[in-house]
């Protein structure tokens, strides 16, 4: 196994019935990366990344995620990630803290460590007065924010982020992004699908899927030579035009 | 009117895509009248019974193989004490023990008096009670052979007649009981909550926005509802009638129009129990907690309302399944007409219009 | 172990938050054993009968008088004709119309025999049955007591059988004694079923089960996280419920305390994993509301709660026994009102043990954390 990669998939395959969700696709992500996962709807993204998290089997095709195999090694897989799904996924009855220390045990935190670090976080945060009210009560923006830190709360190797900032306004976007650039910083993959051709920019390098398949893959400034494009909106346009499924 | 029908449509595609609404939808009717009709009864029979003979007489014995005769029980013969007796009422099969003292059948033919001893097991007392009754009735039976009284001077000879039921067909008032409860359960929680549904998603906003009037959103969730119960009504005859053996001796037409009445009386409640929630659990609990289990205990199909202390039967006025359940009764079972029923139609229906009533105008309020 | 902990944690929290469920759990026990014990008396106590006597005559009016002392019936309305009589039962203000024909006095006594019509309203069969035993006894004693007879009988008061009886364990054959601790069971059943199975999928809706699904949590951890509290909750509403039938009712179990304990335990196990059953085969909240339902209302008409097992055709009773809530009600009954001892009902105990296992094994087994 290279030991600078972080995810490697080859002809990954995801199938129901005659429908191809995922269709053979290849990459792969260099540790400390940040790998943008682009498509239209129904592309096969959320597909691709549920195969990556351990929570769905492919049909065909191999790949591994921290040098873990998908097929056989989904709990070792699920040790060394960090999750954050397009739906809002803490609990919303619980606090601030509550949540942080629930998914911190989960992941075998100490309960001393984190005493400590919960409190950090939540002064990086801004949240000191929000820290023991419930998540519900808190807007989309700070929820999002308190969702990524949680993911990342344990350490993990690779964070899989899922269209993190739908619905969430510029500023916040802005200000998320700045997160995932330190949390990339301290040596975290980050593996992130978006819907917004500005944030593509921020990536290193993405990939572009079209009906199951990955069409594009390389840095954004390559990508755009490559498609004689003044911007990544322009370079998805000209890939996605062609889609024979569209979603919704 | 196009419009509507188009909504209507796609009101009973949501209904068959579930399959588990489909299951409580045509599967409860099916399973509670099969249960109702053929597993639940109230009759004793196969009753164990431990006949415990000190007297090995031949009295004691011919009473004894007239017990066994009878179908009623299982004879188990052993010569126990109490405490045996109490330690196999402990293991929870016997029922009933029958002792017959020593001298048995001495006493009886010298004294002219002997003494038998019925010990049952009280913990159900239904049981308990009906084994006493048979085995009166046998062992008087007993009495009347040995020693046959001269024929009485004067006799009066009661004649009895089963009136609806002459094939004594179990109990007939479960199947308007179900019919009601059935009912209760599709319109009134489906409804609720297929409008509740909406209104969660998001999507009521998008119909009340759109050009069709307010009303027609409501007609629409109900109808589909409507005929889906009105199918179920008919099941549920269908069944009673080729299954159950049981004789519809009314008007179908006129128990048809009494059943489309409780079912808008129903779909009214669950309009309104939609209008007033706004998560589907919540309608969902109002109407099994708050709707389900009043129509189950007040309606009298299952416990006898007349042994109820009063304030259990001055509530059972205001349930609307309880004048559903009389009319049900009289024209399906009795052959009444309508003549026999307008009041409780007129009941029914002046609950109908208020229910209906409340609904639209919170319906209404929602909107302004 | 540490990661139970933290499930536990969490799990309680968000129990003792959602107040309407919590409500809902305690208020359920108190209710229940309150509405359902008066609710349900099934002895056929008052039955009303109208008595259409057409000949007024002394023995007309001895037979009406002692029907109507014999404390059974009520006599609602004397009518004159059948017709007349006939239309209380059809409005169900009448259960029995007992007919006396005119010469009813005048044939007695000339050819010693006359017959009076009766009619019941057989639709309800029980109750047409008991009602009509009644009668004929009334009657038939009426016959061994009318004067002449009594005269041209008196000597052969010859093998009379004096027949008493006792009903242990519930003397006075009281209905409350069997509903009570069936009601217990109930309780039980609902948190087991319904609760359970609503706050799974309530997670598998809100989406939080999927960040659970991809963390290392082991099935076996999520699920005892879920059943742990749920099952501690149940022995609270359980002992909940045997305190109110102690205050309210007087009924304290004769046998131990604990057999009784190691029943209910077992049992909330086995109804918790019926709970997690349906949660693994649902997607939301309503269905898995309408799945248990189903099943739920099964059991319990099955069980032997309302009518007793005895009297079902041999298909109904394996079905009977198929379901635990049959064997629970059952030895529950056993334990709580004759004192029945661990060993009688171990039988019971093993099938509880079974269901419990199949139960729970066969909810883990469908339980994906990756599909």
């Amino acid at each position: 196994m290279e030991d600078n990669k972080a995810i490697v998939c080859k002809d990954l395959t995801k199938q129901f019935g005659d429908f191809y969700a995922v269709n053979k696709i290849s990459f792969e992500v260099l540790k400390g990366e940040i790998f943008g996962f682009l498509g239209a709807n129904g592309a096969g993204k959320t597909t691709a990344m549920r195969i990556l998290c351990g929570l769905s089997f492919p049909s065909s095709g191999t790949a591994t995620v921290a040098g873990f195999d998908v097929y056989k090694q989904q709990e070792k897989i699920k040790k060394s990630i960090g999750y954050m799904s397009q739906k809002f996924s803490l609990y919303e009855n619980l606090t601030v803290l509550e949540n942080i220390e629930f998914y911190g045990g989960v992941y075998g935190v100490s309960r001393k460590e984190i005493k400590t670090r919960s409190e950090e976080l939540v002064q990086t945060l801004g949240l000191e007065s929000e820290a023991k009210k419930l998540v519900g009560a808190l807007p989309l923006g700070w929820k999002q924010k308190l969702a990524f830190s949680v993911a990342i709360f344990h350490k993990p190797q690779i964070v899989f982020l899922d269209e993190p900032t739908g619905g969430v306004d510029p500023v916040t976007r802005r200000q998320f992004w700045d997160m995932i650039y330190e949390a990339a910083a301290t040596g975290i993959t980050i593996f992130v699908t978006t819907h917004y051709m500005d944030e593509a920019e921020y990536c290193n390098r993405i990939s572009v899927m079209v009906d199951g398949k990955v069409e594009a893959l390389d840095s954004p400034a390559n990508l755009k030579k490559e498609f004689n494009a003044d911007s990544m909106d322009e370079v998805f346009y000209q890939l996605a035009r062609g889609a024979k499924r569209s979603g919704d | 009117m196009k419009q509507l029908l188009v909504f209507i449509r796609k009101e009973f595609f949501h209904v068959f895509r579930d399959r588990r609404t489909l299951l409580i939808m045509f599967g409860l009717p099916v399973v509670q009248i099969v249960l109702f009709g053929f597993a639940l009864t109230n009759e004793v029979k196969n009753i164990e019974i431990i006949i415990s003979d000190n007297a090995r007489d031949i009295n004691a014995q011919q009473i004894t193989d007239k017990i066994k005769a009878s179908a009623y029980f299982k004879v188990q013969e052993s010569v126990l004490d109490y405490n045996d007796i109490e330690k196999a009422f402990k293991k929870g099969n016997i029922k009933c023990a029958l002792i017959f003292p020593a001298h048995f059948g001495d006493d009886l033919c010298h004294e002219g008096k002997a003494q038998v001893q019925i010990i049952t097991d009280g913990s159900d007392p239904n049981i308990a009670k009906t084994v006493v009754n048979y085995l009166t009735a046998i062992i008087g039976d007993y009495r009347q052979q040995i020693s046959p009284s001269p024929t009485l001077a004067y006799r009066i000879i009661p004649e009895t007649r089963m009136l609806y039921n002459e094939e004594g067909n179990g109990s007939l008032n479960f199947i308007p009981g179900v019919m009601a409860l059935v009912l209760m359960i599709v319109c009134t929680t489906l409804t609720s909550v297929a409008v509740v549904k909406e209104k969660e998603l998001g999507t009521m906003e998008i119909l009340l926005v759109s050009p069709f009037k307010a009303v027609f959103v409501l007609i629409a969730k109900a109808v589909p509802y409507l005929l889906l119960s009105m199918i179920n009504v008919v099941l549920i005859l269908l069944l009673a009638v080729y299954l159950l053996d049981v004789e519809i001796k009314g008007s179908v037409l006129l128990l048809f129009f009494e059943s489309v009445l409780f079912i808008i009386t129903c779909l009214s409640l669950g309009l309104l129990i939609s209008n007033v929630t706004d998560s589907q659990q919540t309608a969902m609990l109002i109407s099994m907690m708050g709707m389900m289990l009043p129509t189950l205990i007040f309606t009298g199909f299952l416990f006898p309302l007349e042994n109820m202390p009063k304030v259990f039967q001055i509530i059972s006025n205001v349930i609307p399944a309880r004048w559903y359940f009389i009319i049900t009764k009289a024209v399906m079972l009795k052959g009444l007409g309508f003549t026999y029923v307008w009041k409780e139609t007129l009941v029914l229906t002046g609950m109908t219009v208020a229910l209906l009533g409340i609904a639209l105008k919170n319906f209404k309020i929602r909107l302004q | 172990m540490t990661v139970l902990g933290f499930l536990l944690q969490k799990e309680f929290r968000q129990i003792r938050r959602d107040t309407t469920i919590l409500r809902i759990m305690f208020a359920l026990p108190v209710i229940q054993l309150i509405v359902f014990p008066l609710a349900m008396d099934f002895d056929v106590k008052s039955v009303n009968i109208s008595i259409v006597d057409q000949d007024h005559s002394t023995y007309s009016q001895k037979l009406i008088s002692k029907i109507a002392s014999s404390g059974y019936f009520k006599i609602v309305g004397a009518e004159t004709s059948f017709k007349k009589s006939l239309t209380y039962i059809e409005n169900g203000e009448v259960d029995l119309v007992m007919e006396i024909p005119a010469g009813f006095e005048r044939n007695l006594v000339r050819e010693g025999v006359q017959k009076i019509g009766i009619s019941v309203d057989a639709i309800n069969g029980t109750k047409a049955g008991i009602s009509g035993q009644y009668l004929n006894s009334i009657i038939a004693d009426f016959n061994a007591n009318m004067d002449v007879n009594v005269k041209t009988s008196a000597m052969s008061q010859q093998g009379i059988i004096n027949i008493t009886f006792t009903n242990w364990f519930n003397p006075r054959a009281e209905y409350k004694y069997n509903i009570v601790p069936a009601i217990l069971v109930l309780l039980l059943t609902m948190i087991g079923g319904f609760v359970t199975a609503l706050n799974i999928v309530r997670e598998k809706e809100v989406g939080t089960i999927e960040q659970i699904n991809v963390t290392p949590i082991k099935k076996w951890e999520f699920i005892l996280g879920k059943l742990i509290p749920f099952w501690i909750i149940g022995m609270i509403v359980f002992t909940l419920g045997l305190t109110i039938s102690w205050l309210v009712y007087g009924i304290v179990p004769v046998g131990s305390f604990l057999t009784l304990y190691a029943f209910a335990a077992v049992y909330l196990v086995a109804l918790l994993g019926f709970g997690l059953l349906i949660s693994t085969y649902s997607d939301n909240q309503v269905q898995a509301m309408f799945v248990a339902f189903f099943f739920i209302m099964i059991f319990i008409l099955m069980s032997g709660f309302f009518t007793s097992t005895d009297g079902m055709p041999g298909w109904a009773k394996v079905i009977s026994n198929m379901t635990p809530v049959a064997h629970f009600v059952k030895t529950d009954r056993m334990i709580i009102l004759k004192g029945s001892s661990f060993n009688d009902v171990k039988q019971e105990f093993l099938y509880l043990v079974a269901f419990a296992g199949v139960l729970n094994g066969w909810a883990i087994w469908n339980y994906r954390k990756t599909n």
